[in-house]
């Protein structure tokens, strides 16, 4: 088949909306269609996603990897809503790698998980999916019985005749229903009859979670397999000048060492002797093509390129005259470092590589891509490789990469170990997963805003420095006029009314691997123009609330959010001296999301986030508690980052390791977190990333508010500098 | 050289390099693979298991040194405020992702059985070594609390 060029459609903000990519692409894999549809005899299985077995059981295939975001559930909720199914009987189970059956529709026809699009890419497909699997058991029963099928009702898996107290279950009418044609339309729900979206339906992945059950790919046993850890170089770009395997042989346990595109991988019966393994391998590194600046020197460089002229990437009437005419000016910078992931299952994937197949198992976020980076690795076609999805142990981006670097790396070891059906694990540490690249990347940003007699706000100015994310991807496409949309998508799409509005990119380029992270540009923007319209608030004399809420009157479901926050944090009642309120509101991926931080500045200036107030609107909320957790676990990961992350370079060395050196958020610096939903019924968005996108900005907002001590350096200074 | 301990409950006899991590060492030769690799450096918790009752971090610990001890991992609790634990976890919807709570579990569990009331500053001392890249701390915190209240009520 020839070249195909697939559109990643706009899967919230401007991130995806102008993606194309190109690649060959054989379609659907028979290996993969066979292992989507396993339908056992006496199962009902009208559509990819749904088998009803004679034992009453519904099996849906969910199409999006679970790393901690609901998405088993909320697919499982959407099919098993228009089933009408007994959620105790409903199972989840992840889909084979097959881009023609499971594509996210968000990124056209590629299969993967991202931009907090798996709800709104599976809404209409689910609903779709489940409404016909019911209309054809309901036309079954009433062939069965004889009866008009208008005379039905469907409950909890059952179907019911009331005239002649007749009932059936979906399990005993699968083979009938099997029969039949798959319906060209049906008629969906309507809302009102919702008995599990909106109605938080548990969570069908909790049990096996706190039992120790859950099958991680760490916890993938094969008979033979070999653990591998890989030695990669110390700098960035560097690569294996030569290398001496006697010592790692030596350990008891070792097997094989082998040279690969990234460095040397040693191959052991267990992690142990692997690590011993490693630890023993001796290995000369060429430096002569690697990165060796330090992240302050290349901080200072973007300093400078702040105030060099930059791409346009929006432009609205005429900013720098507004400004330069403006009765008052305000001017800012904010300096954004490189972030880990650090999700807490360290990368992992197993290969089980012949000369004609591949085998993946891994928590997979991207299978299309990483599906052919395999088979390209391997010298394969793509649909000789197959791909078990299994739980991810958290990645907040990490495991969607255009470059499969983790699945790349495991290939290339088993391809060098021999290709012989060895099953081989690749294992990164914590210290391989801070040292081994693919960060948030570091930014540096400058704002200037000017405002009229009256302390109206008459022109904006935003320049953004930093790396481009699809830059040298398979996504470069995306960038257009040179501008990258995930290095301003939340800064050239701000949602205040200003007449003059100018956003301008300047793009670099380092030896440092870079990845989208969790709510990708908005990770930065926000914080950037959220701590920004503060203080230009705090310089018109106005209230940091009212002075938004004047500039959002055009953005109901903006203003929303900010009025519902604002109301529940009691936004207008006194704190004592030492405490402080901020506020911020963000769009990202089409949900609003705004947040109101509590914060107490002691004596000493050690700051406590006491309290987070979060609205939050992202349409039809299809399970409320998943949405309050999203917004609970994304306050705390960006608190983390807003208060500690940072990842560092000196002469090119990162400084980081461990959770000692990359701190993280834990227990004791949890606020208390409160989220508010707005009842919606527009289509679903997403809510695994934008809950990030606001809380670094409300909380240094808040210790503005106690101190009086604006913070422009991410991550926060140590307690007792602020 | 082998090490002999009780895992579980059971005597147990690992053919292991006595200088493994208890945690390679129940998961790669005892097959129990409940217990999670984070970090290898005692700072994350997903390795934490019980040693003679104790919350312990399995990732730095040699298997020699729990010699004739008695461990327990995730897999093998049995007690009612182990019980009490998981079922709170369920009832609010505790985990994400899920990768570390099994050592959250393990924890808990651990504070439970010393201490039946824990404040708020008792769970930050028990459960701050645990870290949560999801975040799910809010409700570790209140799951805790409800898994004190079903052990008060039902003692």
């Amino acid at each position: 088949m020839s070249s195909r060029r697939a559109f990643l459609k706009d899967a919230g903000s401007l991130t995806m909306a102008a993606l194309t990519i190109g690649f060959e692409w054989a379609g659907t894999t028979r290996r993969a269609a066979a292992m989507a549809a396993p339908v056992a005899a006496g199962s009902f299985a009208p559509n990819a996603f749904l088998r009803i077995g004679a034992d009453n059981s519904v099996t849906v295939i969910a199409k999006h990897v679970e790393m901690g975001q609901g998405a088993y559930t909320g697919i499982a909720t959407i099919v098993a809503e228009e089933l009408d199914a007994d959620w105790t009987l409903v199972r989840v189970e992840s889909a084979p790698a097959d881009a023609k059956l499971y594509a996210n529709l968000a990124f056209g026809t590629l299969q993967g998980t991202g931009g907090s699009s798996a709800m709104a890419n599976s809404w209409n497909q689910l609903r779709d999916a489940g409404a016909k699997a019911r209309a054809m058991l309901m036309t079954a029963a009433a062939a069965e019985w004889r009866v008009p099928v208008t005379d039905l009702t469907v409950n909890k898996g059952i179907i019911r005749h009331a005239g002649s107290k007749r009932q059936a279950s979906f399990g005993s009418l699968v083979q009938r229903a099997s029969a039949l044609p798959v319906p060209d339309k049906v008629t969906l729900k309507a809302p009102a009859d919702f008995t599990l979206i909106g109605h938080e339906a548990p969570r069908v992945d909790v049990p096996p979670k706190v039992n120790g059950t859950a099958q991680f790919t760490l916890d993938v046993v094969q008979p033979g397999l070999l653990v591998a850890l890989l030695k990669r170089p110390p700098l960035f770009g560097g690569t294996v000048k030569s290398f001496d395997p006697a010592a790692a042989l030596a350990v008891p346990g070792m097997v094989k060492v082998v040279e690969v595109p990234r460095g040397v991988a040693v191959l052991a019966k267990n992690f142990w002797a692997a690590k011993l393994g490693r630890d023993a391998l001796k290995v000369e590194w060429d430096d002569t093509h690697a990165e060796k600046r330090s992240s302050a020197a290349i901080m200072d460089e973007y300093r400078k390129l702040a105030d060099q002229p930059a791409l346009p990437a929006r432009q609205q009437g005429e900013a720098v005259p507004a400004i330069r005419g403006a009765a008052q000016k305000v001017s800012a910078t904010y300096e954004f470092p490189y972030l880990a992931h650090a999700p807490m299952e360290p990368l992992d994937a197993v290969i089980k590589l012949t000369a004609t197949s591949c085998e993946i198992w891994a928590g997979d976020q991207f299978q299309t891509i990483d599906q052919m980076n395999a088979a390209k690795t391997a010298g394969l076609d793509p649909q000789q490789v197959s791909i078990h999805t299994l739980y991810a142990g958290g990645s907040f981006g990490r495991r969607a990469n255009p470059g499969s670097d983790y699945i790349v790396e495991a290939v290339s070891i088993a391809k060098a170990a021999g290709a012989d059906g060895t099953p081989i694990k690749l294992q990164w540490t914590r210290e391989d997963d801070l040292r081994g690249g693919l960060y948030r990347p570091m930014y540096f940003h400058k704002l200037e805003a000017g405002l009229n007699e009256k302390k109206e706000l008459v022109g904006w100015r935003h320049v953004v420095v930093g790396q481009s994310i699809m830059a040298d991807t398979i996504m470069a496409a995306m960038i257009k006029d040179g501008v990258d949309p995930t290095s301003v998508e939340g800064a050239a799409n701000i949602a205040y009314a200003i007449p003059n509005i100018a956003v301008e990119l300047s793009t670099t380029k380092t030896g440092v691997p870079i990845l989208w992270w969790r709510v990708v540009g908005s990770s930065h923007t926000t914080f950037a123009v959220e701590a920004f319209i503060d203080e230009v608030a705090h310089a018109a004399g106005e209230d940091a609330f009212t002075f938004r809420r004047k500039l959002l009157q055009h953005e109901p479901r903006m203003l929303a959010v900010l009025e519902l926050a604002a109301d529940k944090a009691g936004w207008s009642n006194p704190l004592p001296k030492g405490k402080g309120r901020g506020i911020a509101v963000a769009e990202a991926f089409k949900t609003f999301v705004a947040q109101v931080a509590e914060v107490s500045v002691d004596d000493a200036g050690r700051v406590t986030v006491d309290r987070i107030v979060c609205a939050v609107d992202c349409g039809t909320p299809i399970n409320p508690d998943i949405i309050t957790a999203q917004m609970e676990g994304g306050i705390g990961f960006g608190l983390g980052a807003a208060l500690y992350g940072a990842i560092t370079l000196k002469e090119g060395r990162v400084e980081q390791d461990n959770f000692n050196s990359y701190r993280v958020l834990r227990m004791n610096e949890m606020p208390k977190v409160e989220v508010h939903i707005v009842p919606s019924s527009e289509a679903p968005t997403g809510v695994g990333e934008p809950g990030v996108a606001p809380v670094g900005p409300a909380v240094a907002n808040a210790i503005y508010a106690a101190s009086g001590r604006r913070l422009h350096i991410l991550p926060f200074p140590a307690p007792a500098a602020v | 050289m082998a090490t002999s301990f009780t895992l579980n409950g059971q005597p147990t006899t690992l053919d292991a390099d006595p200088s493994m991590p208890l945690l390679w060492a129940i998961r790669d030769f005892a097959g129990l693979p409940g217990t999670k690799f984070g970090c290898g450096m005692a700072l994350c918790g997903a390795c934490t298991v019980h040693v003679d009752g104790q919350a312990t971090r399995s990732c730095v610990l040699p298997v020699s040194s729990v010699a004739g001890r008695e461990v327990t991992t995730i897999e093998g609790l049995r007690s009612a405020p182990a019980k009490a634990v998981q079922a709170a976890w369920i009832k609010l919807q505790v985990p994400q992702c899920g990768y570390c709570q099994s050592g959250q579990v393990m924890s808990a569990t651990a504070l439970l059985e010393r201490n039946t009331a824990p404040t708020d500053t008792d769970i930050d001392a028990a459960m701050s070594g645990n870290i949560c890249r999801c975040a799910t701390y809010s409700r570790i915190r209140a799951a805790i609390h409800a898994a004190a209240q079903s052990i008060k009520a039902s003692a």
